[in-house]
């Protein structure tokens, strides 16, 4: 964490092996409440709502292989993995949904992706890495109307550190994290970050940190 | 991003920003409801002082997309020098609380007295004036060829792009060479002497007279040729002797496409004189990309004004 | 019968004197502080006024002379009038100004330019010297009564079709020889028209990229070379307003050295500012001829400094406001000028080295007082010589500001430049219409006819 301009070190409170459980207990919830694979739809919202929402799927198809491939015969090959996940992972942006455009400096959308099947009649799962204020998670379901009409839309966050100002929960939650508004959550993965943790760092005065703070991560 | 009056304004990593920005918006467009609540509540002016339905359309499409209050002021055939004046006209927008006024205006520099002169707070973004420049235009060029000629990384640096007809008159040849140049692209002007500017050579492009030898491509193959509009009033002018003189020396065919790469593009920024500076068979040939440049334009605009309107409170 | 005291001036910059005026004349040019207690008291029974002027640190220079001034009086009386013209005149430190023809109705009769000759001799600030017409409405077809206006009460001797050029090379050659009768002068505005339809500014790579079209340095070239060939066919005197060109320049040293009587003026913009300022389209800077290049600049400066152009002279256009807010290319063309020209000039010419004091009075008063044969201007700083002074304050530092101008217009392109040098005091004939850098009192009309009447 090298851009981490916080004034006193930040306190890790998930490791890797602990990140990496509570993905794994989030697939198997969702499998669970969804009854099955059946109409599944991870959507991350970036930033780091994408690689978590790639590795939940990876361990969905782990656990129901017939989610891997479109014939479903068994003997998943790797191809078939990775035309699964297409199939099954997606990303949302939700840049241009957020209430707070006027007051931040512009920042440039990503990509959404949503399989070629769509949205209509899925059961869409967003992921997120941090549920904070939950203005996020609003902004996703207005962009989410905009491609379609979802038979159901639940959510997955990595962390839940209160201070909601929506009423919005989470349906599968990694980890409740009880903080103060002077607290910072980051969540940092391999794949953007380096590695897999939950920090909490005290930041004095609050202010927008680059990095580390994700887009989720500040809400 | 507070005002878009020049294609030279950009940085690079800025025009990047626009076209990566213009990208997410362009992918936008094939969903069930592609408009985009990002402006909700912001006002949009597009204030055209001249006829240009081409562009007005496409400000109003971009501007309504991302969920602006659109307000159209077609000053057309109010000349220049009779009625209102541009300080009255931006006082009254100011007083309606208009956000960012889209403006077109025969006169080179308008869109700049708009925005420096103090009358109005609004950001003001160029849609043509005069004979200086068209960044709008510029900017929809360019992402019509990264998505032609640049693959999945977007970069133009080092493509050979030969621009050719009336410089002299156009904007839009003003704005593709600073935006090309700052993308790291070559340019090459190609133009009778007596369209071409006195002052030229101080331009970041080369500029040659004779199109069959910038189409040859001594230097590195042709990437995309992209053809200005050509009227005819200047032949009365002295500018050139004969319309068929002109087409015969610098008018884009298939025969002078034939010779490029496979891959080489054709732009024009329209309207197109069929028959004048491009035939009909290169308008509508395989290499033409005159229709995409079109639908990409809303794209750009949608990405100028929402990079323009965003963030314009940040303390 | 009132005197007038100049304490402790530097006549041209050199040894520090006492003036005494006497009647509209310099009577006596005395050691600094000679006129003491007992002079004074001379002075005051003799003369029912004694105004005295504490001139330590300050420069006296002849009352400045400019050859070009657009009063627009009549017609665009909005934009300035004799009177307001004047005013600036006054403190510019001009004792004279030549208003221009280009008036509603245009200065081409003997009647309009004694109009003009009466509205400035009632103000009382300067001696304003009209300007005739060369063409009939300014249209460069037929030739105003042009001797009329020389025998006028206004006496013309300059005349000018400015703000067109006499294109027509016949008409041109015609005014020429004509006004020899009468020792005038044509002061040509050299501007080919075809070449500049619709020009905006210098053509080059500033106008390439703002996309403005452009007004060649050739047009102008081209019409000077004509001209000093023609008048020197004809044995004429020729004037050349406003030279901007390093070419013009080129040609006209060409043309002294051939002998033609050419003169040439140049103006403080042209001095001071070139074509990159245009860059903002602000129309303050919008001029013609145009401003051209840093290097069109320097050679100005140079032909100044070695005697081919003669004369400094303001082109003072002055423009009501709404003229020049909008559109670079609805925007009136011109600047003002008359208070701000010696600023400039010392800025540009006397601090860089290429003028000293005496260099300056020649450029600025003597200079253009000989071109429009104007007696009792220009005239050295010596006993007998009418008393048509300034007295500038060289270590004063001025903030331009368009807003304090006695001027109409507002046009000024030097607005917020900081300048060198301030006008304290000018005596016109005697008599101080500014004093402590403020318009004091117009000269009251007198009743023995100078200016005209006195060339007859």
């Amino acid at each position: 964490m090298p851009d981490a301009p916080s004034q006193q070190a930040p306190r890790e409170v998930l490791g890797p092996d602990d990140v990496a459980r509570a993905l794994t207990r989030i697939a198997h919830e969702i499998l669970e409440r969804n009854h099955g694979p059946s109409g599944l739809l991870l959507l991350g919202i970036p930033r780091r709502g994408v690689p978590l929402a790639q590795r939940l799927g990876r361990r969905l198809i782990d656990i129901e292989p017939s989610l891997a491939g479109a014939a479903g015969e068994g003997a998943t090959s790797t191809a078939d993995a990775t035309a699964g996940l297409a199939e099954l992972v997606g990303s949302l942006d939700i840049t241009l949904h957020r209430d707070d455009l006027r007051r931040h400096p512009a920042r440039p959308p990503s990509p959404t992706q949503v399989p070629p099947s769509g949205v209509d009649d899925r059961v869409v799962v967003l992921v997120d890495d941090v549920l904070s204020s939950g203005r996020t998670v609003r902004a996703a379901l207005d962009a989410l109307s905009d491609l379609g009409r979802p038979r159901a839309v639940r959510l997955a966050v990595l962390v839940d550190r209160g201070h909601r100002e929506l009423p919005i929960r989470a349906d599968h939650v990694g980890k409740n994290l009880p903080t103060s508004t002077a607290e910072r959550v980051a969540v940092l993965l391999a794949e953007t970050d380096g590695r897999d943790a939950v920090v909490i760092e005290t930041v004095d005065p609050p202010a927008e940190r680059p990095g580390a703070t994700t887009l989720g991560g500040a809400s | 991003m507070r005002h878009l009056l020049s294609a030279g304004d950009l940085s690079a990593a800025q025009a990047i920003e626009v076209l990566d920005v213009a990208e997410q918006m362009a992918a936008t467009s094939g969903r069930q409801i592609n408009k985009l609540p990002a402006l909700r509540g912001r006002t949009v002016v597009n204030l055209f002082y001249e006829d240009s339905t081409r562009t007005r359309l496409s400000f109003e499409a971009a501007a309504k997309r991302l969920s602006a209050d659109v307000i159209t002021f077609s000053a057309k055939g109010s000349s220049v020098s009779k009625g209102e004046s541009l300080k009255d006209t931006a006082l009254t927008l100011a007083a309606i609380g208009a956000d960012a006024v889209v403006m077109r205006h025969p006169a080179s520099g308008a869109a700049h007295r708009l925005a420096t002169a103090g009358w109005i707070d609004a950001g003001v973004l160029n849609a043509g004036d005069g004979t200086h420049e068209h960044p709008t235009q510029a900017l929809l060029d360019a992402m019509t060829l990264r998505r032609s000629l640049a693959g999945t990384t977007g970069d133009l640096a080092g493509m050979r792009v030969v621009i050719v007809g009336d410089v002299l008159h156009s904007r839009v040849a003003r704005s593709n060479v600073l935006l090309l140049h700052t993308l790291g692209a070559h340019v090459t002007l190609v133009a009778p002497p007596t369209l071409l500017p006195v002052g030229v050579s101080a331009w970041p492009c080369e500029v040659r007279t004779d199109l069959d030898a910038a189409l040859a491509g001594d230097d590195g193959p042709v990437d995309a040729v992209m053809v200005l509009r050509v009227q005819l009033e200047r032949m009365e002018a002295s500018f050139f002797p004969s319309a068929r003189e002109y087409t015969r020396r610098y008018g884009v065919d298939a025969t002078r496409l034939a010779g490029l790469p496979a891959h080489a593009v054709l732009l024009h920024p329209g309207p197109m004189n069929r028959g004048l500076e491009i035939s009909a068979e290169a308008a509508d040939g395989p290499r033409s990309r005159i229709v995409e440049q079109v639908a990409n334009g809303v794209s750009t605009r949608m990405a100028a004004l929402y990079l323009m309107l965003a963030g314009s409170e940040t303390p | 019968m009132t005197a007038l005291v100049l304490h402790d001036v530097a006549p041209l910059g050199g040894d520090r004197a006492d003036l005494v005026v006497l009647d509209g004349s310099i009577d006596a040019l005395l050691p600094a502080h000679g006129a003491d207690e007992s002079v004074l008291a001379g002075l005051r029974r003799n003369h029912e006024r004694v105004t005295e002027i504490d001139g330590a640190g300050h420069v006296a220079l002849p009352g400045l002379v400019d050859l070009h001034t657009h009063l627009r009086e009549p017609g665009r009386e909005d934009a300035e009038t004799v009177q307001s013209g004047s005013r600036a005149a006054a403190l510019g430190g001009f004792t004279a100004v030549h208003a221009m023809a280009n008036t509603e109705p245009v200065a081409d009769t003997a009647g309009v330019v004694e109009q003009v000759w009466r509205l400035g001799r009632e103000a009382g600030w300067t001696e304003v010297r009209p300007v005739g017409a060369v063409t009939l409405g300014l249209e460069g077809r037929q030739l105003a009564e042009l001797g009329a206006m020389a025998d006028s009460v206004a006496g013309v001797r300059v005349f000018s079709d400015d703000g067109r050029c006499v294109d027509d090379a016949l008409v041109m050659r015609r005014a020429l020889e004509y006004v020899k009768a009468f020792d005038g002068v044509i002061a040509q505005h050299s501007q080919e028209p075809r070449l500049t339809d619709g020009a905006q500014m210098h053509e080059g790579d500033v106008s390439s990229v703002l996309g403005l079209r452009g007004w060649p340095a050739v047009a102008e070239e081209a019409i000077i070379a004509r001209d000093m060939l023609l008048a020197d066919h004809v044995g004429s005197r020729l004037h050349v307003c406003h030279v901007s060109t390093a070419g013009s320049v080129e040609l006209i040293r060409w043309g002294k050295q051939r002998g033609v009587a050419v003169t040439a003026e140049v103006t403080p913009h042209h001095l001071l500012l070139d074509h990159e300022s245009v860059r903002g389209y602000d129309p303050l800077f919008k001029v013609n001829p145009p401003l051209r290049t840093a290097r069109d600049v320097e050679a100005l400066r140079g032909g100044v400094a070695d005697g081919t152009i003669d004369i400094i002279a303001t082109d003072h256009a002055p423009h009501p406001v709404e003229a020049k807010e909008g559109e670079w290319v609805t925007a009136a063309m011109g600047m003002t000028g008359l208070e701000t020209a010696l600023s400039v000039a010392v800025h540009a010419l006397v601090a860089p080295g290429h003028l000293d004091w005496a260099g300056l009075a020649r450029v600025m008063s003597s200079a253009p007082a000989h071109i429009g044969r104007l007696r009792g201007q220009g005239q050295p700083l010596q006993v007998g010589s009418r008393a048509n002074l300034v007295l500038l304050d060289p270590a004063a530092v001025t903030v331009v500001d368009p807003a304090r101008h006695a001027s109409r217009g507002r046009n000024s392109p030097f607005a917020g430049m900081e300048l060198p040098g301030a006008v304290s005091a000018t005596v016109l004939g005697g008599h101080p219409v500014v004093q402590g850098g403020a318009l004091a009192t117009p000269r009251p009309p007198t009743p023995e006819a100078d200016g005209a009447g006195s060339l007859r």
